[in-house]
């Protein structure tokens, strides 16, 4: 067989035997909805009542505050999948499975690709998960088909961009603790974006942060998909801190895969 | 893993090193490695924890590059054609490198797959691992489930899916009670019986001594002996009868019967140490010059590859046999 066709096997060997350990320990996928949904019911049933009215006044849209709090908690499932990807590649590392997977024959970037391709799965798995809760709690879009496959690009780049950041994590880490502690500050982005409130009621200082963290345009892109609102240079935005954010995650990840982490 | 494998290239030398250095910031681990290892033998490659036993295994079996030196595997250069070296080996370490969460079988398929072998090939030699490795009850279970004892097992067998010529242990007993250890040392002999190579490394002396065709001794990154168990043994003093007397005047009495044999005595403790084989009749030989009434106490002392350890590192081996207890429970 040529490298290529030993490339496409094993990558094709080890996803499967990635979504079949993802399948057998659901309490990842678990863990990913868990703090969207959290977060989610807290937002509409708690504080929904004032704070729809405070959102509907400053930003338009449907008026009800579970349409305007889902994008940003979607887009922190990819920040909660980041840290899921963080830890399996880190259980991995400390597994000694890797490091016989190293000592074997196979096309070693295999090892990589499968885990980046079976996380981004299992995020986009956990994301319709919420879409679904949200569906059950009242939430409707005037998305088109198309939009729909935009946004499934979309949700499909966020996510690979935070799983490579999240592998990155999982090899640079030491031990499993740091590896699910290091993201979470991942997930309490879209707070200080435009995922909860409208960045325009923000103060001064944060409002600047807020507009301009990398959470905000592709919340925004996600709402204006959604539901038709404007969308402007955000799809432009959110694509170059997608590539910039996995181009950052592969190097970091590339420079750690190398050493050997078992002992 | 059968005999041709090993034979049939006409490859005589399985491992060759030559001045191996590696050292983890200030620390050297290795100081210039030199080793020549035959096909189809098992060498033990014995030291303490910390005596660069693991990094040697890592070195060999492509984990880790060293910083100077020359490795060949089956006439692959480690340097140049990694790969070529991986397609030839097989590792088992300390700690298992088995997929919790999937079952044996599942786990044995996966290995064959990735050594890219036929399906039906991989499906048979799986079927036969399981039964041989004593796993076909359990193959359906989650290996989280196992025993230490069997996921140690497992780990071996899923080495050798592959039919690795050369064959990395790296302290494949460790941690196991004394039943299963000697379990392994029975399918480890198998694997010798079908030509393979085996690179062991121990801290157990007793392991050497029952699988090494030839025993090397790592101490602070340097080889300090090479040879056969039996080689390594003849470098030490050999046996004893070690006989401690009653009172001062029997022990000079004694010394005055013995006249002619090569005594050490000890006026502190009365004791007298005679050069004797441990055999009955040379015991009652022995015994036959002195005063027995006079004799407080006596013992044997047989050389064992604990003096050798003793005598060129200058520190004791790790005691098997308290090591394994202690982990007992926790593995039963």
């Amino acid at each position: 067989m040529s490298t290529v066709t030993y490339a496409v096997a094993d990558s094709a060997t080890l996803l499967r035997r990635n979504i079949k350990n993802q399948m057998r320990y659901p309490t990842v996928v678990a863990s990913i909805i868990g703090i969207p949904v959290l977060f989610l019911l807290l937002f509409v049933y708690v504080f929904g009542n004032v704070l729809g009215k405070g959102v509907a006044a400053s930003a338009g849209g449907t008026g009800h505050y579970v349409d305007y709090v889902l994008p940003g908690l979607i887009i922190m499932t990819a920040a909660t999948g980041s840290l899921g990807s963080a830890v399996s590649t880190s259980m991995d590392m400390t597994e000694g499975i890797i490091a016989r997977f190293k000592t074997m024959s196979i096309f070693r970037p295999a090892i990589l690709i499968a885990r980046v391709i079976s996380s981004v799965l299992q995020t986009l798995v956990s994301m319709a998960l919420i879409f679904g809760v949200a569906w059950l709690m009242g939430f409707s879009a005037s998305a088109s088909v198309a939009d729909w496959l935009g946004i499934l690009v979309l949700l499909s780049a966020v996510n690979f961009a935070l799983t490579w950041l999240g592998v990155g994590i999982g090899l640079a880490a030491k031990t499993l603790d740091v590896a699910s502690n290091a993201p979470f500050p991942l997930i309490l982005l879209p707070f200080v974006g435009s995922g909860i409130v409208p960045t325009s009621t923000m103060p001064t200082a944060l409002r600047w942060f807020a507009e301009y963290q990398p959470f905000t345009p592709m919340i925004e892109t996600l709402r204006g998909l959604l539901y038709g609102t404007g969308i402007g240079n955000n799809a432009w935005i959110a694509a170059a801190w997608c590539v910039g954010i996995s181009a950052l995650g592969f190097a970091w990840s590339m420079k750690n895969f190398k050493k050997d982490r078992t002992r | 893993m059968s005999a041709y494998q090993a034979r049939s290239s006409g490859v005589d030398v399985a491992i060759s090193v030559a001045g191996l250095r590696k050292a983890y910031g200030e620390h050297q681990v290795l100081d210039g490695l030199d080793l020549h290892i035959p096909a189809g033998q098992v060498f033990s490659l014995l030291g303490q924890n910390g005596a660069g036993k693991t990094t040697t295994v890592k070195i060999l079996s492509t984990l880790t590059t060293p910083d100077a030196g020359h490795v060949e595997v089956i006439g692959h250069d480690l340097a140049t054609d990694p790969d070529g070296v991986r397609a030839n080996i097989g590792v088992t370490g300390q700690f298992s490198a088995v997929d919790p969460l999937l079952n044996a079988e599942e786990n044995l398929a996966l290995m064959g797959r990735l050594w890219h072998l036929d399906s039906k090939v991989a499906k048979e030699r799986c079927a036969r691992l399981l039964e041989q490795f004593d796993l076909v009850e359990a193959g359906r279970k989650p290996v989280m489930t196992y025993s230490g004892g069997m996921k140690r097992r497992l780990d071996l067998a899923m080495t050798l899916v592959g039919a690795p010529r050369v064959i990395f242990l790296d302290e494949p007993t460790t941690g196991l009670d004394p039943r299963v250890r000697r379990a392994m040392w029975d399918l480890i002999r198998d694997l010798v019986a079908d030509g393979v190579t085996i690179f062991l490394t121990t801290q157990y002396l007793e392991e050497a001594d029952q699988l090494a065709d030839q025993v090397a001794v790592l101490n602070g990154g340097k080889l300090v002996a090479q040879g056969t168990p039996e080689e390594l043994k003849r470098q030490v003093p050999g046996g004893s009868v070690d006989l401690q007397f009653s009172s001062p005047t029997a022990l000079d009495q004694a010394v005055a019967a013995l006249s002619g044999t090569p005594l050490t005595r000890n006026d502190e403790t009365l004791t007298l140490r005679v050069p004797n084989d441990g055999t009955a009749a040379s015991v009652q030989a022995l015994l036959g010059r002195v005063d027995v009434t006079t004799v407080h106490e006596l013992s044997l002392k047989t050389p064992d590859l604990d003096d050798v350890f003793l005598a060129l590192t200058g520190t004791a081996p790790a005691p098997a046999a308290g090591d394994a207890d202690k982990k007992e429970k926790v593995l039963a």
